[in-house]
């Protein structure tokens, strides 16, 4: 569905993103993991055959983005990270003119519009305006207008930044839909949580280069450690104690408020800890997550 | 593994027609919503201008009709061109701040932009919009007017019509460009204090610019407006220079196909950075 090779953006001297490769396939969920600047907004503006690419290649749908623009939008779906609905009309007219653009006839706009109010949940606020949404309902219903065309391939910016953990459970569950339903769903996140519930594959992007790419599984088994165990000292202890607890794991991570110690048994971890009489403030074993990955990788944590 | 080649069965780029088609919807529902409004702005307040100063004013000014270039009143010298600057000043305005909203508020545009519409059809279904608001305003307007006795034959209203439509679409393609380049809204301030403003009062609506004295005369004659203002007067007043006509619509129509250009490219620039 997607081919990139070699694939760069830049704007001016900087350049945002610096040679990437990627396949995506048909029926899966993709994902780019990376902080915020890590070039992942970018390279969906490039994919949504919106923003023109600076060097590479780059096939959507087998189609050129530079040559047949508007061939690739007709069957994409885009969330943009930024809601971008028009706040002067109700929800309903935000899916129906939106269809429109599609050029798909009216009456069949219309009971796409329906369908898919039923989808967001949104079908007793249809004559509401988008102001008076909350964040969710937003979301929501930028989801749906994405979907008025029936994309062969979706593309979720940052889908759930910003909502609350309720509303956040709610769209990864109509994600699992779609792509239940052959949708094939390309997402952009800096939640370890998302990618890893949403992706079949993704790459952890970081400044403009991908630093690892497959199944959060496998990502986590080659670059991490089954457990982690996080201890708590006090402020400023922690780059000391780290040499005291070095050789209990397979690897030491400092960072301002905790340590992290990769081992495959946390458990065990604990208690040598205690035995060699550290007492940290709060302790506790957990599984390795993409965060642990890609603290491996750069050296940063996602939220930096 | 390579990308899925799936052969592509709409055509790329959409027809001109298709393109602006597609967006009459939305344009409707934006009409629906800013007519109210509009009638104040695009018929209300000019009607004001030509009371106040064509027949009020008016009424003190008695002059040979050969110093009014050839208008048998002053009321009849100043409503060709009033409704030409207001031609243009209705074009103006549906051109900055609308244009900076689908950019930056309301960001519609980047929405359109992730269909199979181009920047072209964007540019071109919101100028068919300000034709129509502005075509429509002035056939009103000069409607209203005609029982005042001011146009010299039952033809020339019609073609002043058309050169006003025209002014507005020379300004409406240019100050598109401006604003689909412009970062902040405060460039407008200064568009309407240093353009609109002076070109309304100085480019022949209001009095004939060889009172400006021989050199402004001809800043004033190079003004895209006047060339509007004359046309429309010439027409209006049954005194047309055939030769001087086609200059006008030429130099009017060269504006508007070049600003169409500005526009298109201007907003391209916008959107894909």
């Amino acid at each position: 569905m997607i081919l990139a090779r070699g694939l760069r953006k830049s704007f001016g001297e900087f350049d945002a993103v610096r040679g990437i490769d990627v396949d995506v396939r048909r029926g899966e969920a993709f994902g780019f993991l990376g902080p915020n600047g890590a070039g992942k907004s970018s390279t969906m503006r490039m994919i949504a055959a919106v923003s023109p690419v600076s060097g590479g290649e780059l096939r959507i749908l087998g189609l050129d983005p530079a040559t047949d623009g508007p061939a690739i939008r007709a069957r994409l779906g885009v969330c943009p990270q930024e809601d971008t609905l028009d706040n002067e009309l109700n929800v309903r007219d935000n899916l129906y003119i939106y269809g429109r653009y599609f050029g798909i006839p009216k009456a069949v706009v219309r009971e796409r519009t329906d369908e898919l109010l039923e989808f967001a949940m949104l079908t007793d606020k249809a004559k509401a305006k988008v102001e008076e949404l909350s964040g969710g309902m937003k979301r929501r219903l930028t989801i749906a207008r994405s979907l008025i065309n029936k994309p062969d391939l979706l593309l979720l910016d940052e889908p759930t930044t910003g909502l609350d953990p309720q509303a956040r459970h709610l769209l990864w569950d109509q994600l699992f839909r779609l792509k239940q339903a052959g949708v094939t769903l390309v997402i952009t996140t800096h939640y370890m949580d998302e990618a890893e519930q949403l992706c079949d594959r993704l790459v952890v992007m970081d400044r403009g280069v991908i630093a690892a790419e497959g199944s959060p599984l496998d990502l986590i088994r080659q670059f991490s450690t089954r457990e982690v165990a996080e201890l708590r000292f006090g402020v400023g202890e922690h780059e000391s104690l780290a040499a005291k607890v070095e050789d209990l794991g397979a690897r030491v991570e400092v960072l301002p408020d905790r340590l992290l110690v990769y081992t495959d048994d946390g458990e065990e971890v604990l208690a040598k800890v205690h035995e060699r009489g550290l007492e940290p403030i709060a302790a506790l074993v957990r599984r390795s997550t993409l965060e642990d990955v890609f603290l491996r990788l750069t050296g940063r944590s996602l939220a930096d | 593994m390579s990308a899925t080649p799936i052969a592509s069965t709409a055509p790329s780029r959409l027809s001109v027609r298709d393109g602006i088609g597609r967006q009459l919807d939305y344009w409707w529902t934006v009409y629906k919503r800013t007519w109210r409004g509009g009638i104040i702005s695009s018929f209300v307040s000019p009607l004001f201008y030509v009371v106040g100063m064509g027949v009020l004013l008016g009424g003190f000014i008695q002059v040979d009709p050969a110093r009014l270039e050839g208008a048998p009143s002053y009321l009849a010298f100043i409503v060709p061109g009033l409704v030409a600057a207001h031609a243009m000043q209705m074009a103006v305005g549906e051109t900055t701040y609308p244009v900076m909203g689908g950019i930056k508020w309301h960001k519609s545009y980047h929405a359109q932009m992730a269909t199979p519409l181009e920047v072209r059809d964007l540019v071109n279904a919101h100028l068919v919009f300000v034709l129509a608001r502005v075509a429509s305003a002035c056939a009103i307007f000069m409607l209203v007017l005609a029982p005042f006795g001011v146009f010299a034959s039952w033809w020339g209203p019609f073609l002043a019509w058309g050169a006003q439509v025209l002014v507005g679409m020379a300004f409406a393609t240019v100050v598109f460009g401006f604003s689909a380049r412009l970062r902040s809204e405060e460039g407008f301030g200064v568009l309407f204090r240093l353009g609109v403003v002076p070109l309304v009062l100085f480019s022949g609506s209001f009095f004939p610019v060889s009172n400006l004295g021989p050199l402004l005369e001809w800043v004033a004659r190079f003004t895209p407006l006047w060339h509007g203002v004359n046309l429309s007067r010439m027409l209006c007043l049954d005194t047309v220079d055939w030769p001087l006509a086609v200059l006008h619509v030429v130099v009017l129509g060269t504006i508007t196909a070049a600003g169409w250009l500005w526009a298109i490219r201007g907003l391209e620039r916008r959107l894909s950075s």
